[in-house]
């Protein structure tokens, strides 16, 4: 089983480095982006059983600093 | 008096800071990570800057899942008073023991030099030697200081008078250009600027000393 979990900054929190990104796409002539967040994506291997209570525990505790991240978890 | 350091896989200050804390009287012990107590007698814990685990993750995540971090907690949880500086300020904000989060730098560099700052409030062990208001000059070394709190916990520091330190001329875009933040009871505190390196003017400055010194003076009387 896999669960895909993906960490984002809040709504609200500045993404300075999304924000570099947006700027590096303007130099390239990409000028129709209007804004980019950059995240990260965790991909965990599960052995049979795990629940996806136990994945959101784990983006609780670790994965993601819920302070000024927010996270979704995809099972399968 | 005595200091236990924190030693994490990537912590690079923790030397200085034993340093530090002997220059104003304290006897040092250095702590691995992997101990889940703190050797007896312990007056105050230091967690130390660097790159513990090379910022995996997240600046300061794993090390603040680490056996002795636990122990840490519990200390504080007792009364017990903690300095964390730089990456130690980022580990006690990912183990709850102070509010808030350190982001990016809102600039994206590294920021290395001396910074000024200013003494927020001198109603702690850590700052009673200063004067109120006392601008001072630490060094600065990192990507990512850039303090963040909602405005609900940004009035609560102000209000309960916990921001310990701020920045003259923001570096990494930090909230309410905070540098350094006490817990509630003020025996815990994050900055992200080193005192450790300026104990001794052959350092280039001295202003940190008095931070140790005022220390010393606090947990002796206490």
């Amino acid at each position: 089983m896999k669960a895909t979990v993906t960490v984002m900054l809040k709504q609200g929190v500045l993404d300075p480095q999304g924000a570099a990104v947006k700027s590096a796409l303007g130099a390239l002539g990409f000028d129709g982006v209007e804004d980019v967040r950059q995240g990260k994506v965790i991909e965990l291997d599960l052995a049979p059983g795990t629940t996806e209570a136990q994945v959101t525990e784990m983006c609780e505790k670790l994965l993601a600093n819920t302070v000024i991240e927010s996270y979704r978890v995809e099972i399968g | 008096m005595k200091a236990a350091i924190l030693v994490f896989p990537g912590s690079n200050c923790d030397r200085d800071l034993a340093v530090a804390f002997r220059a104003a009287g304290f006897e040092t012990e250095m702590v691995w990570h992997k101990e889940t107590e703190l050797p007896r007698g312990v007056d105050i814990v230091g967690v130390p800057g660097g790159f513990s685990y090379g910022d995996y993750l997240r600046c300061g995540a794993i090390a603040a899942q680490s056996p002795i971090m636990r122990a840490v907690a519990g200390f504080a949880g007792k009364g017990g008073h903690v300095l964390g500086i730089c990456n130690g300020f980022q580990v006690l904000c990912e183990t709850r023991l102070l509010p808030g989060a350190l982001m990016r730098n809102a600039g994206l560099k590294f920021v290395c030099r001396m910074q000024g700052l200013r003494v927020a409030t001198t109603d702690c062990a850590f700052t009673g030697g200063y004067k109120p208001g006392q601008d001072v000059v630490f060094p600065i070394a990192h990507h990512d200081g850039n303090y963040q709190i909602d405005a609900e916990g940004l009035a609560r520091l102000e209000g309960e008078d916990r921001i310990a330190f701020t920045y003259v001329g923001n570096p990494n875009g930090a909230t309410a250009d905070i540098a350094g933040i006490l817990s509630e009871n003020r025996r815990v505190l994050g900055l992200m600027p080193h005192p450790e390196r300026v104990v001794d003017p052959a350092q280039g400055g001295s202003d940190g000393a008095t931070l140790f010194t005022s220390l010393s003076e606090a947990l002796v009387a206490a």
